[in-house]
Protein backbone atom coordinates (compact mmCIF):
# COMPACT_ATOMS: atom_id res chain seq x y z
CA UNK A 1 0.00 0.00 0.00
CA UNK A 2 1.90 2.93 -1.32
CA UNK A 3 0.93 6.48 -0.42
CA UNK A 4 1.14 8.59 -3.56
CA UNK A 5 0.69 12.21 -4.48
CA UNK A 6 -3.02 11.67 -5.11
CA UNK A 7 -3.61 10.68 -1.49
CA UNK A 8 -2.19 13.97 -0.30
CA UNK A 9 -4.11 15.98 -2.89
CA UNK A 10 -7.37 14.29 -1.87
CA UNK A 11 -6.64 15.04 1.79
CA UNK A 12 -5.88 18.63 0.84
CA UNK A 13 -9.21 18.83 -0.99
CA UNK A 14 -11.13 17.47 2.02
CA UNK A 15 -9.49 19.93 4.41
CA UNK A 16 -10.00 22.81 1.97
CA UNK A 17 -13.71 22.05 1.66
CA UNK A 18 -14.02 21.84 5.46
CA UNK A 19 -12.41 25.28 5.68
CA UNK A 20 -14.72 26.68 2.99
CA UNK A 21 -17.77 25.29 4.78
CA UNK A 22 -16.51 27.08 7.88
CA UNK A 23 -16.05 30.35 5.99
CA UNK A 24 -19.58 30.23 4.60
CA UNK A 25 -21.22 28.98 7.79
CA UNK A 26 -19.68 31.16 10.48
CA UNK A 27 -21.02 34.52 11.58
CA UNK A 28 -18.53 35.17 14.36
CA UNK A 29 -15.44 36.86 12.90
CA UNK A 30 -12.99 35.09 15.22
CA UNK A 31 -14.22 31.69 14.08
CA UNK A 32 -14.08 32.96 10.51
CA UNK A 33 -10.36 33.54 11.05
CA UNK A 34 -10.01 29.95 12.27
CA UNK A 35 -11.59 28.72 9.03
CA UNK A 36 -9.11 30.85 7.05
CA UNK A 37 -6.24 29.16 8.87
CA UNK A 38 -7.62 25.78 7.83
CA UNK A 39 -7.66 26.91 4.18
CA UNK A 40 -4.03 28.05 4.33
CA UNK A 41 -2.92 24.83 6.02
CA UNK A 42 -4.61 22.57 3.50
CA UNK A 43 -2.82 24.36 0.68
CA UNK A 44 0.45 23.97 2.58
CA UNK A 45 -0.04 20.18 2.62
CA UNK A 46 -0.50 20.19 -1.17
CA UNK A 47 2.66 22.29 -1.60
CA UNK A 48 4.76 20.00 0.62
CA UNK A 49 3.46 16.84 -1.09
CA UNK A 50 4.16 18.15 -4.59
CA UNK A 51 7.60 19.27 -3.44
CA UNK A 52 8.33 15.77 -2.13
CA UNK A 53 7.07 13.77 -5.09
CA UNK A 54 8.80 15.93 -7.70
CA UNK A 55 12.05 16.37 -5.78
CA UNK A 56 11.72 20.13 -6.03
CA UNK A 57 12.19 22.58 -3.19
CA UNK A 58 10.01 25.33 -4.66
CA UNK A 59 6.88 23.94 -3.02
CA UNK A 60 8.45 24.12 0.42
CA UNK A 61 9.59 27.68 -0.25
CA UNK A 62 6.05 28.70 -1.11
CA UNK A 63 4.78 26.97 2.02
CA UNK A 64 7.20 29.10 4.08
CA UNK A 65 5.89 32.29 2.51
CA UNK A 66 2.30 31.15 3.04
CA UNK A 67 3.08 30.65 6.74
CA UNK A 68 4.66 34.12 6.94
CA UNK A 69 1.61 35.69 5.29
CA UNK A 70 -0.72 33.78 7.62
CA UNK A 71 1.17 35.03 10.68
CA UNK A 72 1.02 38.69 9.59
CA UNK A 73 -2.63 38.32 8.59
CA UNK A 74 -3.47 37.08 12.08
CA UNK A 75 -1.60 39.96 13.72
CA UNK A 76 -3.32 42.68 11.69
CA UNK A 77 -6.71 40.96 11.68
CA UNK A 78 -6.83 40.46 15.43
CA UNK A 79 -5.79 44.09 15.96
CA UNK A 80 -8.65 45.28 13.76
CA UNK A 81 -11.02 42.88 15.49
CA UNK A 82 -10.08 44.24 18.92
CA UNK A 83 -10.66 47.83 17.74
CA UNK A 84 -14.06 46.84 16.31
CA UNK A 85 -15.01 45.04 19.50
CA UNK A 86 -14.09 48.08 21.60
CA UNK A 87 -16.33 50.37 19.53
CA UNK A 88 -19.32 48.12 18.85
CA UNK A 89 -19.08 45.44 21.55
CA UNK A 90 -19.73 42.70 19.04
CA UNK A 91 -17.77 40.77 16.42
CA UNK A 92 -20.71 39.44 14.44
CA UNK A 93 -20.56 39.86 10.70
CA UNK A 94 -24.17 41.11 10.57
CA UNK A 95 -23.30 44.22 12.58
CA UNK A 96 -20.80 45.28 9.90
CA UNK A 97 -23.37 46.49 7.39
CA UNK A 98 -22.87 50.24 7.58
CA UNK A 99 -22.04 50.37 3.88
CA UNK A 100 -25.25 48.47 2.98
CA UNK A 101 -23.32 46.17 0.69
CA UNK B 1 3.50 0.17 5.41
CA UNK B 2 4.45 2.40 8.32
CA UNK B 3 4.04 5.44 6.10
CA UNK B 4 0.54 4.33 5.08
CA UNK B 5 -0.55 3.76 8.68
CA UNK B 6 0.84 7.14 9.72
CA UNK B 7 -0.80 8.88 6.77
CA UNK B 8 -4.26 7.45 7.39
CA UNK B 9 -4.06 7.99 11.16
CA UNK B 10 -3.04 11.63 10.85
CA UNK B 11 -5.44 12.23 7.96
CA UNK B 12 -8.32 11.00 10.12
CA UNK B 13 -7.20 13.01 13.15
CA UNK B 14 -6.66 16.23 11.17
CA UNK B 15 -10.01 15.96 9.43
CA UNK B 16 -11.76 15.27 12.73
CA UNK B 17 -10.07 18.21 14.47
CA UNK B 18 -10.85 20.67 11.68
CA UNK B 19 -14.41 19.38 11.48
CA UNK B 20 -14.79 20.12 15.20
CA UNK B 21 -13.31 23.58 14.59
CA UNK B 22 -15.91 24.55 12.02
CA UNK B 23 -18.93 22.91 13.66
CA UNK B 24 -18.62 23.55 17.41
CA UNK B 25 -20.54 26.39 19.00
CA UNK B 26 -17.95 27.00 21.73
CA UNK B 27 -15.11 29.32 20.72
CA UNK B 28 -12.69 27.69 23.19
CA UNK B 29 -13.35 24.22 21.77
CA UNK B 30 -12.71 25.59 18.28
CA UNK B 31 -9.40 27.11 19.40
CA UNK B 32 -8.21 23.90 21.05
CA UNK B 33 -9.23 21.72 18.12
CA UNK B 34 -7.51 24.08 15.68
CA UNK B 35 -4.27 23.95 17.70
CA UNK B 36 -4.39 20.15 17.72
CA UNK B 37 -5.06 20.06 13.98
CA UNK B 38 -2.05 22.30 13.33
CA UNK B 39 0.22 19.89 15.20
CA UNK B 40 -1.21 16.92 13.32
CA UNK B 41 -0.56 18.71 10.03
CA UNK B 42 3.11 19.06 10.94
CA UNK B 43 3.19 15.23 11.04
CA UNK B 44 2.48 15.20 7.28
CA UNK B 45 5.45 17.48 6.72
CA UNK B 46 7.68 15.12 8.68
CA UNK B 47 6.37 12.13 6.70
CA UNK B 48 7.08 14.01 3.46
CA UNK B 49 10.67 14.69 4.48
CA UNK B 50 10.17 18.44 4.91
CA UNK B 51 11.58 18.49 8.44
CA UNK B 52 12.24 22.22 8.59
CA UNK B 53 8.73 23.03 7.37
CA UNK B 54 7.26 20.77 10.07
CA UNK B 55 9.29 22.48 12.78
CA UNK B 56 8.24 25.90 11.45
CA UNK B 57 4.62 24.75 11.41
CA UNK B 58 4.75 23.78 15.09
CA UNK B 59 6.64 26.92 16.15
CA UNK B 60 4.67 29.47 14.13
CA UNK B 61 1.15 28.03 14.15
CA UNK B 62 0.90 26.15 17.41
CA UNK B 63 3.20 28.57 19.19
CA UNK B 64 2.77 32.07 17.85
CA UNK B 65 -0.58 32.12 16.04
CA UNK B 66 -2.45 30.09 18.66
CA UNK B 67 -0.98 32.20 21.49
CA UNK B 68 -2.08 35.32 19.59
CA UNK B 69 -5.60 33.92 19.23
CA UNK B 70 -5.68 32.94 22.90
CA UNK B 71 -4.67 36.48 23.91
CA UNK B 72 -7.14 37.95 21.45
CA UNK B 73 -9.94 35.85 22.87
CA UNK B 74 -9.44 37.48 26.25
CA UNK B 75 -10.88 40.66 24.73
CA UNK B 76 -14.00 38.97 23.42
CA UNK B 77 -16.94 37.37 25.14
CA UNK B 78 -16.07 33.76 24.36
CA UNK B 79 -18.19 31.96 26.93
CA UNK B 80 -21.36 32.85 25.05
CA UNK B 81 -22.62 30.37 22.48
CA UNK B 82 -21.76 31.38 18.94
CA UNK B 83 -24.70 32.17 16.73
CA UNK B 84 -24.71 30.48 13.34
CA UNK B 85 -25.71 31.80 10.00
CA UNK B 86 -29.00 30.31 8.87
CA UNK B 87 -28.49 29.10 5.34
CA UNK B 88 -29.09 26.14 3.10
CA UNK B 89 -26.66 23.47 4.23
CA UNK B 90 -26.60 21.62 0.92
CA UNK B 91 -25.82 24.77 -1.03
CA UNK B 92 -22.96 25.57 1.34
CA UNK B 93 -21.50 22.05 1.19
CA UNK B 94 -21.90 21.83 -2.59
CA UNK B 95 -20.25 25.18 -3.24
CA UNK B 96 -17.37 24.30 -0.89
CA UNK B 97 -16.68 20.97 -2.54
CA UNK B 98 -16.83 22.46 -6.04
CA UNK B 99 -14.40 25.21 -5.04
CA UNK B 100 -12.04 22.72 -3.39
CA UNK B 101 -12.02 20.44 -6.45
CA UNK B 102 -11.28 23.50 -8.58
CA UNK B 103 -8.26 24.28 -6.41
CA UNK B 104 -6.93 20.75 -6.82
CA UNK B 105 -7.47 20.93 -10.59
CA UNK B 106 -5.50 24.17 -10.63
CA UNK B 107 -2.69 22.40 -8.80
CA UNK B 108 -2.84 19.20 -10.81
CA UNK B 109 -3.40 20.55 -14.34
CA UNK B 110 0.21 21.62 -15.04
CA UNK B 111 1.51 18.29 -13.75
CA UNK B 112 -0.77 16.20 -15.93
CA UNK B 113 -0.25 18.08 -19.17
CA UNK B 114 3.52 18.14 -19.46
CA UNK B 115 6.49 16.59 -17.77
CA UNK B 116 7.76 19.21 -15.40
CA UNK B 117 11.36 19.16 -14.31
CA UNK B 118 12.53 20.28 -10.90
CA UNK B 119 13.54 23.92 -10.90
CA UNK B 120 15.55 23.64 -7.70
CA UNK B 121 16.17 19.92 -7.21
CA UNK B 122 16.98 18.54 -3.80
CA UNK B 123 20.71 18.14 -3.29
CA UNK B 124 21.98 14.67 -2.44
CA UNK B 125 23.82 14.14 0.80
CA UNK B 126 22.59 17.20 2.69
CA UNK B 127 19.76 17.45 5.16
CA UNK B 128 16.48 19.16 4.48
CA UNK B 129 17.29 22.19 6.64
CA UNK B 130 20.62 22.81 4.89
CA UNK B 131 18.98 22.35 1.51
CA UNK B 132 16.20 24.80 2.36
CA UNK B 133 18.75 27.31 3.59
CA UNK B 134 20.79 27.08 0.39
CA UNK B 135 17.77 27.71 -1.84
CA UNK B 136 16.14 30.29 0.43
CA UNK B 137 19.22 32.48 0.72
CA UNK B 138 20.21 32.34 -2.93
CA UNK B 139 17.20 32.06 -5.23
CA UNK B 140 14.53 33.36 -2.86
CA UNK B 141 16.52 36.05 -1.05
CA UNK B 142 14.43 39.00 -2.26
CA UNK B 143 11.05 37.41 -1.39
CA UNK B 144 12.54 36.47 1.99
CA UNK B 145 13.46 40.10 2.70
CA UNK B 146 10.06 41.31 1.49
CA UNK B 147 8.40 38.80 3.83
CA UNK B 148 10.56 40.15 6.67
CA UNK B 149 9.39 43.72 5.95
CA UNK B 150 5.80 42.48 5.75
CA UNK B 151 6.11 40.85 9.18
CA UNK B 152 7.57 44.08 10.58
CA UNK B 153 4.64 46.06 9.16
CA UNK B 154 2.22 43.53 10.64
CA UNK B 155 3.91 43.79 14.04
CA UNK B 156 3.69 47.60 14.06
CA UNK B 157 0.07 47.39 12.90
CA UNK B 158 -0.78 44.96 15.68
CA UNK B 159 0.84 47.19 18.31
CA UNK B 160 -0.86 50.35 17.02
CA UNK B 161 -4.29 48.76 16.68
CA UNK B 162 -4.42 46.80 19.91
CA UNK B 163 -2.35 49.08 22.13
CA UNK B 164 -3.99 51.37 24.65
CA UNK B 165 -4.62 54.89 23.25
CA UNK B 166 -2.24 54.27 20.40
CA UNK B 167 -4.63 55.87 17.93
CA UNK B 168 -3.67 59.32 19.28
CA UNK B 169 -0.60 60.84 17.72
CA UNK B 170 2.11 61.65 20.23
CA UNK B 171 3.76 64.34 18.12
CA UNK B 172 0.56 66.15 17.08
CA UNK B 173 -1.20 66.12 20.44
CA UNK B 174 -1.14 68.88 23.04
CA UNK B 175 0.66 66.67 25.49
CA UNK B 176 3.10 69.42 26.53
CA UNK B 177 0.32 71.93 27.21
CA UNK B 178 -1.66 69.53 29.33
CA UNK B 179 1.50 68.64 31.21
CA UNK B 180 2.17 72.33 31.92
CA UNK B 181 -1.38 73.03 33.05
CA UNK B 182 -1.18 69.97 35.25
CA UNK B 183 2.01 71.32 36.82
CA UNK B 184 0.40 74.71 37.39
CA UNK B 185 -2.62 73.11 38.96
CA UNK B 186 -0.44 71.12 41.31
CA UNK B 187 1.66 74.16 42.21
CA UNK B 188 -1.28 76.47 42.84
Amino acid sequence: MEIGLNHYLVLSTILFSIGLIGVMKRKNLLLLFFATEILLNSVNIAFAAISHYYGDLTGQMFAFFVIAIAASEVAVGLGLLIVWHKRHNSIDLDTMSTMKG
Amino acid sequence: MFEAIAFYLFAFLTTLMFFITVTTSQALHALTALAAGMIFISAFFFILGADFLGAIQIVVYSGAVMALYAFGMMFFDTTREVKEKQGNKYVIAGLSIIAAVLVVVIFAAPMVTDNITALYPMTEGVGNTQDVGMVLFTKYLVPFEVAAIMLLVAMIAGIVLAGKSMDESLTLSDEVDTQETEDKRILS
